[in-house]
């Protein structure tokens, strides 16, 4: 909502700097986004008089002028404008002078051999409209030597404020006016209803055909105005549109448009020898018909849109947007003036919808003031009156003007409770007058009956509201929350708790957190398993960003792609976050996924002269995925394998940890080289996914105590075998039996040798283990010795076909 | 006695000639030794007669004890010498540089440390974290919260939607974090004190704004608290965050369909230089919208409006992340660029705590 300083005082009686009544705006809720004085940027700019013009003797279109500038000799200026002419009155720009619309700063220049001692400006040159066409063409009397912004009464602040959907008393400078008069920066000037003398009948009639949505327009208030005189506008209203950035049409015209800014009032005006019988608000029927708008734009009308139309068709958006058809020109001399009410809702979609952003649309959409329907209609037709004369029927009003009475029953005391604030009941009740709420009774709880230009007040907490930002929300006082309890509880969740230490684990082991964006490409999610109609977006920003992501991989491996096009090809990346299963609550699943790319193993990437990096392998992942598991409370020991990993991993090369057979974890292994290609990423990479709520939660413990430690004295002895097995067979299998053999003895197993070649049968490897026993009561003789080793074959053999190699 | 004098002579030149130990035992085996001179010696004591015995006894004696001294002795000297020759062998070169810790290459997400500072202060004042779904219902995000059907308060939000299902039915991604207040308020009983991060979805993308990006709200409500409460909370919370003495607020008035009254909030800051200072200079930067919880939100969670009042608020996370260290692209944040992430991110074992300082 824009505005200026002097049209403001046409509203707002008072003494308040310029800089006052900004703040005040600002804390009053009405935000100031900008402030532009024209006259600091254009104050040197000055009127001058073409006192001849010749052409140019090397340039056609050129002209060469001599102006005078009020001061000194005549200056020489190019110009280049067709309307350049002797005799014309203009704005002129000398050497030095910064050009807003240029953005250049002007010299003496030679233009084809002849000198140039400054520049006849045009209006986009100075910002004030999108004219280029010619240069300024001041009337007549205009003096010669004035700065122009003074001349133009451009010396005057443009106000800006960002105004919010709340507040449609204050898309009006009378409104404005009315919260700086209440916050106590003047007072508000009242204006007298014009009495208008209606002369002669309607000849014709507004019909409201609705059907079953009378709601959508619950008035219509009109009248006839004939034999008026129409043209441009005079300069005061011509310089109040064009301050706030609006380009003059007709008196007609620019009447509406000051009415829109200054009460808040759109109106519209049709030319009544334009419109065909009687005038119907309804909504269209039939066919979609294109309707070209006072805005030069044509709009597709499909049925269902309320217009207002006549014998010859559509003539106006309702609420919106008049039609070109039966719109004002100079030259019309009959005006129907059109002052409606619309619903706010039905403006909001149709708006939407047909994409027109009109200022009325701006009003209608958040509510006019239905009470001012009457007199805004009359004090239109008395500018009309004043300015174009003519004769004036009787106002009609087609419908009822809604006359809500709404009353709240205000607590006085609920300004404290909400606020804390301690405010008289006489301020608060002065406040609420000042905006223009009636206040009756006395004691603890009043009566306010709220304006018919506030549909935003409610209840009482809106209430509390205009007494608190007109009072000052400077004067709240802090005060601390009580504490709940004297020593902090825990507050988190055990999810929660996993992600962090499973993001603190990854890091610890060389990776680097990213975030990803939440949305990836179709082929992406659809290789990942994704891609359905549930979780794709309608109206994604663009079409690498339209489907909610399945899995954190695709992101992360178009992340280590982008690193090695950088070249950072050895990239450990981990992220910690939410992927889609479906469009439900629980389809959303929180993961820890990593992946490393090219040598960025755990010990280091690339060349070292302690050892340089191999390439990364399943196992590197293998070992992030449980590391992940083991801090967020699921040692590995626990775990078992599978194989049974997703497609987009390498079948051979990937696995699934899991608690059972149906309580997966985690997957982890190489991508498959065929989503590698289908993406366009280079590997290797190799990756897992852990997924961090679904290892159980941990029973609750009756105590803390970690219980005695169980600790002999005896050595414990170690012995080594070494089994041949059939190459398929998995080890986890064979250290399972090995370590099932004496579970009382056995302490522990460990893999130290895989061997196939040379002196292993083709299709067997050898799996060398250590085991450790541990003796408990007394030292282990030979013969126990012997028997628990006798054991642990028996039991490999049993389970994996093993022997003993000799 | 004079070839006494003569053999013990020879052998301290022969241990004085052993240059390894090695040498100094063929010295020793061929004077102690069953064969060695001294030992032939030894054995010619037995055919001597009683007076002779007694003056060569001792003499020999002496002769090997002192021999088997002089042994041992240059034995300590050899032993230590092959010591530091030893040592001096296996010298390396210390300089030589290793591979880098790996928790020392890690880095935490500015966006997660930042959560896990804002978590810190809000558990010290009794607030837990609650999360709620990113794909939402329109009921939470935007009914629910008072944004009348068609309003233009909706039109705010950039919002991004799914395709509308056989049943009417049409989801959306949060635009804010507020469906988990009403979750929040639905399941639980007051007093409620949370804050709820999360990720946010608006179709808007520019340098400061991205289509996916970090909010957190604050949510109190019991019977009693009121805006003093709310500026209270949010002045401790930002001079904790911003690890800074003073922080100056300024409350203006605002409209968000889920509170009333609404409000913005300015923090006083210095904007002369490059990075913006919070906690000094005199100028005023948005930072937060926050407001007493709406008569009719409450309402629609199952509260009584008269009995049970309270406020929230919702701030950016990146934006705080951006303010505090420095970070002048949000979309950065999203790019996973390894040199931003080492400059930018956080070390896995710097974990935020109140009683070690945030970032300290």
């Amino acid at each position: 909502m824009k505005f200026t300083l002097s049209w403001l005082k046409d509203h707002l009686d008072t003494t308040a700097s310029l800089d006052e009544i900004l703040e005040k705006l600002t804390m009053i809720g009405l935000e100031v986004e900008e402030v532009n004085n024209p006259a600091d940027k254009l104050g040197v700019f000055k009127i001058v008089h073409v006192l001849d013009a010749q052409p140019h003797p090397n340039a056609d279109r050129l002209q060469v002028l001599k102006v005078d500038t009020g001061e000194g000799e005549p200056l020489q200026v190019v110009c280049g404008a067709p309307n350049a002419r002797k005799g014309l009155k203009g704005v002129l720009g000398k050497p030095g002078d910064y050009v807003p619309g240029l953005d250049i700063t002007l010299a003496i220049g030679k233009i084809r051999d002849v000198e140039s001692y400054g520049m006849m400006a045009s209006e986009s040159e100075l910002q004030l409209s999108d004219d280029h066409d010619g240069i300024i063409d001041l009337p007549e009397d205009a003096p010669i030597g004035v700065p122009f912004v003074e001349y133009a009464g451009l010396d005057d602040p443009v106000i800006e404020i960002g105004l919010t959907p709340n507040r449609p008393d204050c898309a009006s400078i009378h409104g404005i006016a009315r919260d700086l008069a209440a916050a106590g920066l003047g007072t508000l000037k009242a204006k007298d209803r014009p009495q208008i003398a209606a002369q002669g009948e309607l000849p014709f009639e507004v019909k409201l055909e609705l059907g079953d949505k009378p709601q959508d327009c619950p008035a219509f208030g009109y009248r006839l105005v004939r034999n008026v005189k129409n043209g441009p506008s005079p300069k005061w209203l011509q310089d109040r549109l064009t301050s706030i950035g609006l380009r003059p049409i007709n008196i007609l015209v620019d009447i509406t448009n000051y009415m829109t800014f200054d009460q808040g009032r759109p109106l519209h005006v049709f030319d009544a020898d334009k419109v065909a019988g009687d005038l119907v608000v309804t909504h269209h029927q039939g066919e979609a018909v294109e309707f070209k708008g006072l805005d030069d734009k044509s709009y597709k009308v499909e049925a269902g849109t309320l217009v207002i139309r006549d014998d010859n068709g559509v003539e106006s958006l309702a609420g919106m947007l008049g039609g070109e058809a039966s719109g004002c020109s100079d030259e019309t001399a009959n005006v129907i003036i059109e002052a409606a009410l619309w619903d706010p809702l039905m403006v909001a979609r149709t708006g939407r919808k047909l994409g027109v952003n009109s200022d009325a649309r701006y009003r209608f959409e958040r509510g006019v003031d239905p009470a001012y329907l009457a007199e805004g209609l009359d004090v239109a037709t008395q500018m009309v009156l004043d300015m174009c004369g003519g004769e004036p029927t009787d106002a009609r009003i087609a419908g009822e003007v809604p006359q809500p009475e709404h009353i709240i029953d205000f607590p006085l005391a609920e300004v404290k409770r909400l606020t804390g604030l301690d405010v008289s009941e006489a301020e608060i009740k002065a406040t609420l007058t000042l905006l223009g709420f009636w206040v009756s009774g006395n004691g603890a709880v009043v009566k306010v009956a709220t304006p018919s230009w506030r549909p935003d007040v409610h209840g009482k907490s809106d209430l509390v509201e205009e007494v608190v930002r007109i009072v000052g929300l400077d004067k709240l006082k802090s005060e601390a929350l009580p504490r709940i309890h004297p020593v902090s509880e825990k507050v988190l969740t055990l999810g929660q708790i996993r992600r962090g230490k499973a993001r603190r684990a990854l890091a610890t082991r060389g990776m680097l957190e990213a975030v990803t964006w939440s949305f990836i490409a179709k082929d992406q999610a659809e290789i990942f398993g994704g891609g359905g109609a549930d979780l794709s977006l309608a109206n994604p920003i663009s079409s690498d960003m339209s489907e909610m992501r399945p899995s954190l991989l695709p992101g992360l491996m178009s992340a280590s792609q982008r690193n090695a096009d950088r070249g950072f090809a050895d990239v450990a990346l981990f992220e910690v976050g939410q992927t889609f299963a479906d469009d439900s609550e629980k389809g959303q699943k929180m993961v820890a996924a990593g992946l490393r790319r090219g040598t960025a193993k755990l010990t280091g990437a690339a060349r070292h002269w302690q050892g340089n990096a191999a390439d990364v392998d399943v196992f590197d992942a293998k070992a992030d995925a449980e590391a992940v598991l083991a801090a967020i409370g699921t040692p590995s020991d626990r775990l078992m394998v599978f194989t049974d990993a997703p497609s987009y991993y390498h079948p051979g090369r990937s696995g699934a940890l899991k608690l059972g057979p149906k309580n997966t974890l985690a997957y982890f292994g190489e991508i498959h080289p065929k989503v590698l290609e289908q993406l366009d990423i280079e590997g290797p990479i190799v990756a897992f996914e852990v997924f961090v709520d679904a290892p159980p939660a941990p029973k609750k413990k009756a105590t803390r105590s970690k219980g005695a430690m169980n600790a002999t004295n005896l050595m414990p002895v170690r012995r080594d075998f070494a089994f041949l097995v059939d190459a398929d067979v998995p080890a986890e299998k064979l250290l399972k039996a090995a370590k099932g053999a004496d579970k009382a003895l056995i302490a522990g197993v460990n893999l130290f040798d895989i061997y196939e070649g040379q002196g292993v049968p083709e299709g067997q490897r050898s799996l060398a283990i250590d085991v450790m026993l541990q003796p408990i009561k007394k030292t282990l003789s030979d013969e126990d010795i012997e028997a628990v080793s006798d054991k642990i074959v028996k039991s490999v053999a049993k389970a994996t076909g093993g022997t003993l190699r000799r | 006695m004079s070839d006494l004098n003569t053999l013990e002579a020879e052998i301290s030149a022969a241990i004085a000639g052993a240059e390894t130990e090695a040498a100094l035992e063929d010295v020793r085996v061929a004077a102690l030794g069953k064969k060695g001179s001294v030992s032939e010696k030894m054995k010619t004591l037995g055919k001597m007669s009683p007076e002779e015995r007694k003056e060569m006894g001792p003499a020999l004696n002496g002769l090997k004890n002192r021999v088997a001294d002089a042994i041992n002795a240059r034995k300590g000297v050899l032993k230590e010498a092959a010591l530091e020759a030893r040592l001096a062998s296996e010298k390396v070169d210390v300089t030589q540089p290793l591979r880098l810790n790996p928790a020392d290459e890690g880095r935490i997400h500015p966006v997660s440390q930042v959560v896990d500072e804002l978590t810190a202060i809000f558990a010290d004042m009794g607030f837990a974290v609650a999360e709620g779904p990113d794909v939402e219902s329109d009921e939470l995000n935007f009914t629910a919260l008072n944004f009348p059907e068609g309003h233009p308060a909706r039109e705010m939000h950039d919002t991004f939607f799914f395709n509308e299902k056989e049943d009417g039915e049409r989801k959306l991604l949060r635009t804010h974090t507020s469906p988990v207040q009403i979750r929040t308020m639905r399941s639980q009983q007051p007093p409620l004190r949370v804050i709820m991060p999360g990720r946010t979805y608006r179709c808007d993308s520019d340098q400061t704004h991205t289509p996916m990006f970090h909010q957190l709200e604050g949510l109190v409500i019991d019977k009693s608290a009121h805006m003093g409460h709310l500026k209270g909370t949010l002045e401790e919370f930002l001079k904790a965050f911003f690890e800074v003495d003073n922080v100056v607020l300024r409350f203006r008035p605002s409209f968000f369909p889920f509170t009333e009254p609404s409000m913005e909030v300015d923090v006083q800051c210095d904007r002369s230089g490059a990075e913006v200072k919070i906690g000094e200079g005199r100028d005023w930067m948005e930072i937060l919208g926050c407001g007493m919880v709406h008569p009719n939100v409450l309402r629609n969670c199952g509260l009584d409006p008269d009995e049970y009042q309270g406020f929230a608020w919702g701030i950016g996370i990146d934006r705080l992340a951006m303010l505090k260290y420095g970070m002048n692209d949000l979309r950065a944040f999203f790019d996973a660029d390894v040199r931003w992430l080492k400059h930018y991110g956080f070390r896995p074992l710097d974990m935020p705590t109140l009683l070690g300082g945030l970032s300290d």
